[in-house]
């Protein structure tokens, strides 16, 4: 439907045409944010800021000078990034009502080019989190929770239970990005990605979800969980619309040292009808344990699908991600526990009144400020990096982490255009099974087929596939070599063609298709 | 490089009365290494002897316009917390950007120091808490510093006495590049710490000397010369006072032949006459203390410079653990040279070793061989003249206008110029008399046309910076030389008819 592929760029028509201003176009979404309150995706909702950027907006639609294609399109941004004047929290007691002096590169650029900034985005604190259900603002529930598609699968086990309770969850920790394009109250949003956080929710979520090349991004104003994989993420409806934002913010920042120098040019994406050319890796290993019958039905289904259509499809491997797990825990919770060490109270967040020393101050400010998930991570970093285990530890996690760059880099090198995987081991489960297991656990299982490309630095997307049997969406991952972007979107987007993944039916986005909607009729939510 | 210096602590002392806790005898210098070199018995007493061993780490703060990963200005006594940026206040999201001047200046100073420069360097992070650490962690250079393996040569002398200079070499283990840390002020009395982060992130270089001096006056003499270096260079202003020059010593004694003893860090040092001094209390504090059958902590002492002795530092907590890690937002910092620049490279982008080090000034040791060379002078008073800033150039500048020999003339600089300049606590540059007006005067004197006693009588007049010239003061005191015999004959004869008369 026209929800779907290239729905920014109809809308950018609209807007460009007139057909529909900026303002209605901020003005829908902000009351489309407002019936759908009930998933927590938003933190903070920056009504007045946004409409004001929305009236700015539609000045330069009626003078004939909009920004470019993002100009008057309402997107929201995930809690962890600095934003001037609306409060950035990272869902913690630490920076609870903490107002940054100064806007992130990317949303930055969002809004030199005219994007309207909603609101901020729920998450897990710090982004520490596979759920988007360990934050202080309460777990964020998946709008297909609430779909006629779910609805119709989910039978209550009893009526005497809440029928709320088989909500599920929409995986993390950008969930809160995630369900926010999932339920049409933005068109973008900013999430991040550190070991899958922006593809895990968006496969759970059914949008897409690009994790671009590390170094591609500015990460200046990203609030850090692991400098040294981190990378903003791009969360969206169809694959067209992700390198639409990602043309927008791709490019060096003299801000982060680590972006690259060169140039970057935005693109459109070829509408691929050949395949033929492409060599498409299946890791054997993304065979995880763990993984759903359904999944692996999918993916192999996917696989064919490409050898259909010409392509040529092998098996592959990569030995040491198995080993990606425990080496992710290694190198990720040092980097917390120093990443965190700037939290202590003196010069902004949170600050106990315990004044009977400055070390005590700082001891209860931090119990006071995090979360046990990130007081966890932050006491096994500084063990890891004390000096009789560093080398035991972080300097043979650093040699595991090169090895497992080293298999990505040996099939890319063999030929392979891109590899392709599932992205989560099963659909989103309940939030009330979910929880039944500790932060810790749940992370380790759910970064599985996404963290190995953080060890790597590589681009991966996940494209929304299919639903499950449970009315739930289900998505694919693929992993593009360094910096070739442009090859991975267009392969996704053929993928996505091919797929047609349903539009999620909910009730109060059907109530809002109305009025000035009416050009997107075609959109089929019932 | 030589090993060590050599030489052995043999002298006896005597117990020092006062409130220190260690034998300083009062006004005189208690330590006298044998700056020849070579083991010295032990003295008559029947002492075993003792070798101090004293190596040093030298932060220099670098001369720059903005801070090392920041575009804060650089500035000393500004108002607190003027100069914060919201890196320095490690804001959230906030990430290091490398300044260029800042690597040029270790580079520079690196060139200087004989060390080579590594092409590719790293950095670390190094954790404490501390209020004036804003992130939690110091960016550092731990385990691939920018320069390694250099030398400094220095000179001093023996027993004092300026005609017996010897010239030692101390290696330079590393030069690293690292964040200064903010200032802390703790009110007591209202039990509160005042945090001041305009230092914050300011741009140091850390060099760290091999522990190859053994006592005050050469440990001082190698940070006098390093700072000429500095200075000459620019790469640091080197002002001890002000802080851009820090020195913590590392001070340990042993028998000859056995291992090192255990050391101590001696720090809060801030001139370099109080270095000699807390170096040499320390040497005797320690042999003191072990020849008492007592044991030498590893800790970190403070110099009280009003009491002239070392005390213990009240340790943080105990052993730290730095918990060091590389810097996750800085690439390796590469260098260039002439042979590895790539060709289509923006300029702006790197540095080349080969460029700096053909731009290097004439170091403090070239500088002297030269005077040397060109006027004659004494080894030992190029020393002095480089050593008071602005002497050298004060020197040069008389010379040029004076047909005195330069011989000739360093003696007014040295002994009139320099001990009126030390007698009234007056800089080179705040000298009431000009070269100028030296080189007027002196002109007076080598043209025969005053004495040199009325010379001296005519310097003592431009003292009083009146504006008048030497020649204006020799007229009004009517000072000159009578060249005119028949003059002369006439002042004698009234001067002997006015005996007979009597």
């Amino acid at each position: 439907g026209a929800w779907k592929g290239g729905l920014r760029f109809q809308v950018s028509a609209a807007l460009k045409e007139g057909r529909v201003t900026p303002t209605e176009l901020c003005q829908r979404c902000l009351s489309l944010i407002k019936s759908t309150k009930f998933l927590n995706a938003y933190i903070t909702v920056a009504e007045e800021t946004a409409l004001k950027q929305a009236e700015e907006s539609e000045k330069r639609y009626r003078r004939g000078q909009p920004l470019g294609v993002l100009d008057g399109i309402p997107i929201a941004v995930k809690d962890n990034f600095n934003t001037a004047g609306i409060e950035t929290t990272c869902a913690s007691n630490m920076l609870k009502g903490y107002v940054s002096p100064y806007n992130a590169t990317v949303v930055q650029k969002l809004l030199d080019q005219g994007a309207v900034l909603l609101g901020k985005t729920n998450l897990d604190e710090f982004a520490m989190g596979s759920g988007s259900t360990d934050g202080i603002f309460g777990p964020v529930r998946n709008p297909w929770s609430y779909s006629r598609q779910y609805k119709e699968k989910s039978v209550p086990k009893s009526h005497s239970e809440d029928k709320d309770a088989n909500w599920v969850i929409t995986g993390g920790s950008s969930g809160g990005s995630a369900a926010a394009v999932s339920s049409f109250t933005c068109f973008a949003a900013l999430g991040s990605d550190t070991g899958g956080s922006t593809r895990n929710p968006a496969a759970h979520c059914g949008v897409v979800g690009l994790k671009p090349t590390y170094g591609l991004i500015s990460r200046h104003g990203l609030i850090p969980l692991v400098n040294s994989m981190d990378v903003p993420g791009i969360l969206t409806r169809c694959v067209d619309d992700a390198a639409v934002v990602l043309g927008s913010l791709a490019g060096h920042d003299p801000k982060d040292s680590t972006t690259i120098q060169d140039n970057f040019k935005p693109f459109e994406l070829p509408n691929l009808t050949d395949v033929s050319k492409f060599l498409i890796g299946i890791p054997k290993e993304y065979h995880a344990p763990g993984l759903s019958s359904e999944i692996l039905a999918l993916w192999s289904k996917a696989a064919d699908l490409f050898k259909n259509a010409g392509a040529k499809v092998i098996e592959v491997s990569l030995p040491h991600t198995r080993y990606s797990i425990v080496c992710y825990h290694v190198l990720c919770t040092a980097e917390v526990a120093s990443n965190m060490a700037r939290f202590d109270g003196l010069e902004y967040g949170h600050r106990s009144d315990m004044n009977k020393s400055t070390e005590s101050m700082y001891a209860a400010t931090r119990r006071e400020g995090f979360n046990d998930v990130v007081r966890g991570r932050i006491l096994s970093g500084n063990y890891f990096l004390l000096k009789q285990n560093y080398e035991n530890y972080f300097i043979k996690a650093q040699k595991v982490r090169r090895l497992i760059a080293n298999d990505f880099v040996k099939v890319f090198r063999s030929g392979v255009d891109i590899l392709l995987t599932p992205t989560t081991l099963s659909d989103a489960v309940p939030y009330m099974e979910f929880i039944k297991e500790d932060n810790r656990t749940r992370s380790t299982q759910d970064d599985i087929l996404t963290q190995a490309a953080n060890m790597a630095g590589l681009p991966a997307i996940n494209v929304p596939t299919a639903l499950s049997e449970r009315g739930l969406p289900v998505g694919l991952q693929f992993i593009g070599r360094s910096f070739q972007e442009k090859q991975l979107l267009t392969v996704a987007k053929w993928f996505e063609k091919q797929v047609k993944f349903p539009t999620i039916q909910l009730e109060e986005v059907k109530r809002h298709n109305h009025g000035v909607f009416q050009h997107q009729k075609s959109a089929s939510f019932s | 490089a030589a090993r060590g210096c050599g030489g052995v602590w043999r002298r006896a002392w005597q117990r020092g009365g006062g409130g220190c806790p260690a034998p300083t005898p009062r006004g005189q210098r208690a330590v006298s290494c044998n700056a020849r070199g070579g083991a010295v018995p032990a003295g008559k007493s029947g002492l075993a002897p003792w070798v101090p061993v004293v190596g040093l780490e030298i932060h220099a703060q670098i001369s720059s316009n903005s801070k090392l990963f920041s575009g804060s200005q650089v500035q000393f006594a500004a108002p607190p917390n003027s100069l914060v940026s919201f890196f320095d206040a490690s804001l959230p999201g906030t990430l290091p950007v490398l300044n260029r001047r800042c690597v040029e200046a270790a580079v520079m100073t690196g060139l200087a120091l004989n060390c080579s420069i590594n092409k590719k360097s790293l950095f670390d992070r190094k954790h404490y808490f501390y209020a004036d650490l804003p992130a939690g962690y110091q960016i550092t250079q731990q385990r691939v510093p920018v320069a390694v393996n250099g030398r400094l040569s220095y000179s001093l002398c023996i027993d004092n006495k300026m005609s017996q200079m010897v010239t030692k070499t101390v290696r330079i283990k590393q030069i690293q590049l690292e964040q200064d840390s903010g200032k802390s002020l703790h009110d007591d009395t209202r039990s509160q710490t005042l945090v001041d982060l305009n230092r914050a992130g300011v741009g140091l270089m850390e060099v760290v000397m091999e522990p190859d001096m053994c006592c005050g006056e050469e440990a001082a003499a190698a940070v006098r010369e390093l700072q000429l270096i500095l200075q000459t260079l620019g790469s640091s202003q080197a002002v001890m006072a002000e802080g851009q020059l820090r020195v913590d010593a590392n001070v340990s004694v042993h028998h000859p032949g056995e291992p090192y003893g255990v050391r101590t860090e001696v720090k809060n040092i801030n001139s370099i006459r109080f270095l000699a001094k807390a170096v040499d209390y320390e040497i005797q504090r320690q042999i003191e203390e072990l020849k008492n059958g007592g044991t030498i902590l590893n800790e970190t002492r403070a110099f009280d410079s009003k009491l002239g002795c070392t005390v213990p530092m009240r340790d943080k907590e105990g052993k730290q653990d730095y918990r060091f890690m590389p810097e996750p937002n800085l690439p390796p910092l590469i260098l260039y040279d002439a042979k590895s620049l790539p060709a289509n490279m923006n300029h702006q982008q790197v540095v080349n070793i080969d460029w700096i080090h053909e731009r290097l000034p004439d170091l403090p040791s070239v500088k002297r061989a030269k005077l040397v060379e060109q006027y004659g002078i004494l080894p030992e008073h190029s020393f002095i003249l480089l050593n008071e800033d602005g002497l050298t150039e004060f020197f040069e500048n008389v010379v040029k206008q004076t047909q005195m020999k330069p011989k000739k003339v360093i003696g007014w600089i040295l002994k009139d110029l320099l001990s009126y300049l030390k007698q009234h606590s007056l800089t080179v540059k705040e000298s009431p008399v000009s070269p100028f007006l030296l080189a007027d005067l002196l002109n007076l004197l080598e043209k025969k046309e005053i004495s040199s006693t009325a010379a001296k009588q005519v310097l003592a007049e431009l003292w009083k910076g009146e504006g008048k010239t030497p020649l204006e003061i020799v007229k009004e005191k009517e000072l000159e030389l009578i060249q005119d015999q028949k003059e002369l004959e006439q002042i004698c004869q009234a001067v002997i008819d006015g005996q007979e008369n009597e």
